[in-house]
């Protein structure tokens, strides 16, 4: 952290602050085209969404799984640009404030030679509010970090089940936004259960002041409930969302679908931080989650 | 940096495990810890021989990998270029590659740091072979992923790796080559990052795997030096060896590094001297089908990074990347598995940055010819990804004949070449047989034995 980091307001922890437990989705810009995604981002947001992660694909994306990796592959099949995603980014007005969910490359390479400041730049006009990059460890983020100061853009750090002791404090203290808690070992992917990796990661950080959402495998109401209770102050979705999309004939089914979705899902984040048991009843309609 | 005592850059940038403005690790937060740890295990056991562990790795790469390797003169390839040729025969080794150098001392290490499982990647598969005869050898796990394609071409590798009890993982994704095997071998560690170790098999990835494959390659060029000392009596004018990755060029090149007259290559700790007579070192590249980049389809029909690459973070390091204008990365070509890949390790891109090493490189065709050159001339058949330093010898050198005729050398380098010249021959090519009879019967080469005989 630089010492003339500017002070501003971050959008994402006020979304979070105010909405906890908060209900954070995720889908991959431009699956299958950009026109769809954005009565896509627009569903998720009637659903309830208090954040939503638009990711931006790369060819290379080491920290997916199955569900997310096709996507990635569906959106660069249709030709989807960092400059397509922006323009997309333009035209959204959602409720949630937006965050992109990216790889460190394609973030150096949007400018005329490798830097980090153009992305940022563009990010914070499009309206963007924080930048989520699975590849780059705090050892590494001086320069985004610095980038993303400059422009009131948060910068989300992960903490993985194996971020321990030193590290863990070194990057707790950095946290902008939120602490994007990863629920297990591994890639992303809706799974049938909530690890117990989650419950040890939540304990860990319970003496931590700073918005706690945990992600990785979260697919239905049920776990969402589960996760808040365990002191999480936000539940992430990405691959149960994506399940969706690419399940659907029509984009109109699947604006539905994931509208109903995330109005699930946000109920059971809402049952796990007041116990309250009269919303079970929609716990089954979840879609069936991929096995690991 | 923040995270405590973290070794220094080599050439001085003051950023952690960094060759300059390349290296770094560039990696999913889950495996930063273990990270931490194998930087932790190569600073003790390989740095500091703790536990005698390099004492261990040295006997057994002499008792079960048959090290030291003979440096050959080759007599035939002297007498067309009119000059000294030495064959540095990493050929010889246990498995028929340099690649066991690297995979015994990653899973005798993995082994010293109470790893249970081995999982690995393999383009050619002749690191994912080595690695399972290592694992075989010291009674591991193995698991090793490599990309349908090579699955497809490099058949005996898959078998041998079968024999030795290693799993072997298709990947299907992308163009199915070393980079999608690359990426999914992330993935498993990412996921069992805890009592997994992923052998790593070139000069690539997070620091720390640049500099400790190096280390582990470094016998190669450590061997040349002692052997054309005695043999000649002098180090050689030039050096020159394949780049994949770039294992075998940095292994090979590491030792003479400090050999050049630009005083920011001496290394004081060794006591040599900058030297007028720089040794030439010479990154031989593979350049496909030709050198041209075509964006739209994402493709580049060769994998000359160092020569035609541009700056960009891959597999965990900032390096030289075959990208497009946004930076997805694109599909490489070689006719040799192991050296087609979009990136390449980070001290290359340095070196060549700098201007230590030049990167120069043969298409397929030429490299097809050095295959079968050696084999005719010298009765060694060497693997396709070594016939390209053996192709580049050829365009740099020109024949004798030629230059008798005046026709001359058909590549200015000529002179630079020098009188005395290293060849790494880094592997031997009875894999690549069912590709180089394809391949050749597609082509008019003038080195090439006639194929048709072959009944196939
Ligand atoms: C014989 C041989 N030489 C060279 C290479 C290229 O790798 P590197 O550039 O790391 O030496 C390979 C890779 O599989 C190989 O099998």
């Amino acid at each position: 952290m630089t010492d003339d980091a500017v002070d501003y307001d971050s959008d994402v922890e006020a979304a979070i602050r105010e909405s906890r437990p908060a209900l954070i989705t995720y889908i991959t810009a431009g699956d299958p085209t950009l026109e769809d995604t954005k009565a896509y981002v627009e569903a998720l947001d009637r659903g309830g969404s208090d954040l939503i992660e638009l990711g931006l694909p790369f060819s290379e994306p080491i920290a997916e799984g199955p569900t997310i990796q096709a996507a990635i592959n569906r959106a660069l099949e249709a030709g989807t640009t960092p400059r397509g995603f922006f323009e997309l980014v333009d035209e959204l007005e959602t409720d949630a404030p937006l965050l992109v969910m990216t790889y460190y490359n394609l973030i150096l390479q949007y400018g005329s030679e490798p830097d980090v400041r153009p992305f940022v730049e563009r990010a914070a006009e499009a309206g963007l509010s924080g930048i989520i990059v699975p590849d780059l460890p705090a050892e590494e983020a001086d320069p985004l970090r610095e980038a993303c100061d400059d422009y009131g853009l948060d910068l989300v750090f992960i903490i993985a089940p194996t971020t321990e002791g030193e590290r863990l404090e070194t990057i707790m203290s950095q946290v902008s936004g939120f602490a994007y808690v990863q629920a297990r070992l591994g890639t992303t992917g809706a799974r049938a259960n909530v690890s117990t990796a989650t419950h040890d990661s939540l304990a860990r950080l319970s003496g931590y002041d700073v918005p706690k959402a945990v992600g990785f495998g979260v697919s239905k109401g049920d776990h969402a409930a589960e996760i808040v209770e365990a002191g999480a102050d936000g539940v992430i979705v990405g691959s149960a969302l994506v399940d969706i999309i690419a399940s659907s004939d029509d984009p109109a089914d699947a604006v539905a679908e994931l509208e109903a979705t995330a109005t699930e899902l946000k109920r059971g984040a809402r049952r796990g931080a007041t116990d309250d048991t009269e919303d079970d009843t929609n716990a089954e309609d979840a879609p069936e989650p991929e096995q690991p | 940096m923040s995270t405590g005592e973290r070794e220094r850059d080599e050439s001085g940038s003051g950023r952690t495990g960094t060759f300059g403005d390349y290296g770094g690790q560039y990696v999913p937060e889950a495996l930063m810890p273990a990270l931490q740890e194998l930087e932790d295990a190569y600073e003790r056991f390989v740095l500091e021989n703790e536990d005698g562990f390099m004492d261990e790795f040295r006997e057994r790469m002499h008792d079960f990998g048959g090290r030291p390797t003979p440096l050959q003169r080759a007599d035939r390839l002297s007498e067309r270029y009119d000059r000294e040729i030495y064959l540095k025969r990493e050929d010889l080794v246990h498995g028929g590659a340099h690649k066991l150098n690297n995979a015994l001392g990653q899973v005798l290490l993995a082994k010293y740091m109470g790893k249970e499982r081995i999982i690995a990647e393999t383009g050619a598969g002749q690191h994912g072979t080595a690695t399972a005869m290592a694992a075989a050898h010291l009674d591991m796990p193995c698991e090793i992923y490599m990309g349908r394609t090579d699955v497809n071409r490099q058949r005996p590798n898959v078998y041998r790796m079968r024999m030795n009890g290693a799993e072997v993982n298709p990947v299907d994704a992308g163009s199915a080559t070393l980079k999608e095997a690359i990426n999914e071998t992330m993935r498993d560690w990412a996921t069992t990052v805890e009592r997994t170790h992923y052998v790593i098999g070139s000069v690539v990835g997070p620091h720390p795997f640049p500099k400790m494959v190096r280390d582990f390659q470094s016998v190669i060029g450590e061997e040349i030096r002692e052997q054309v000392r005695e043999m000649a009596g002098r180090l050689p004018d030039s050096v020159v060896a394949c780049a994949g990755g770039g294992s075998n060029t940095m292994g090979t090149f590491h030792a003479f590094v400090p050999d050049c007259a630009d005083p920011r290559f001496a290394d004081d700790s060794s006591g040599r001297r900058p030297r007028d007579d720089s040794v030439n070192l010479y990154a031989v590249e593979a350049g496909g089908s030709s050198l041209e980049v075509d964006e739209e389809a994402g493709l580049a029909p060769n994998s000359a990074t160092l020569s035609t690459g541009t700056d960009g973070v891959l597999h965990g390091a900032m390096t030289k990347l075959l990208q497009s204008g946004d930076g997805q990365i694109v599909e490489s070509h070689s006719v040799s598995a192991g050296l087609d890949y979009a990136g390449v390790g980070p001290e290359l891109s340095h070196l060549v940055e700098t201007g230590r090493v030049t990167p120069v490189s043969v298409d397929d065709d030429d490299a097809l010819n050095g295959f079968h050159r050696l084999s005719r001339l010298e009765g060694i058949i060497p693997a396709l990804e070594s016939s390209h330093a053996l192709g580049y010898l050829e365009r740099a050198a020109g024949t004798a004949a030629d230059a008798a005729s005046g026709d001359g050398p058909r590549d200015e380098r000529h002179d630079e070449l020098g009188e005395l010249v290293v060849v790494n021959v880094s592997g031997r090519g009875d894999k690549d047989l069912e590709t180089v009879l394809e391949e050749t019967e597609k082509r008019d080469l003038e080195a090439a034995p006639d194929v048709e005989v072959f009944d196939r």
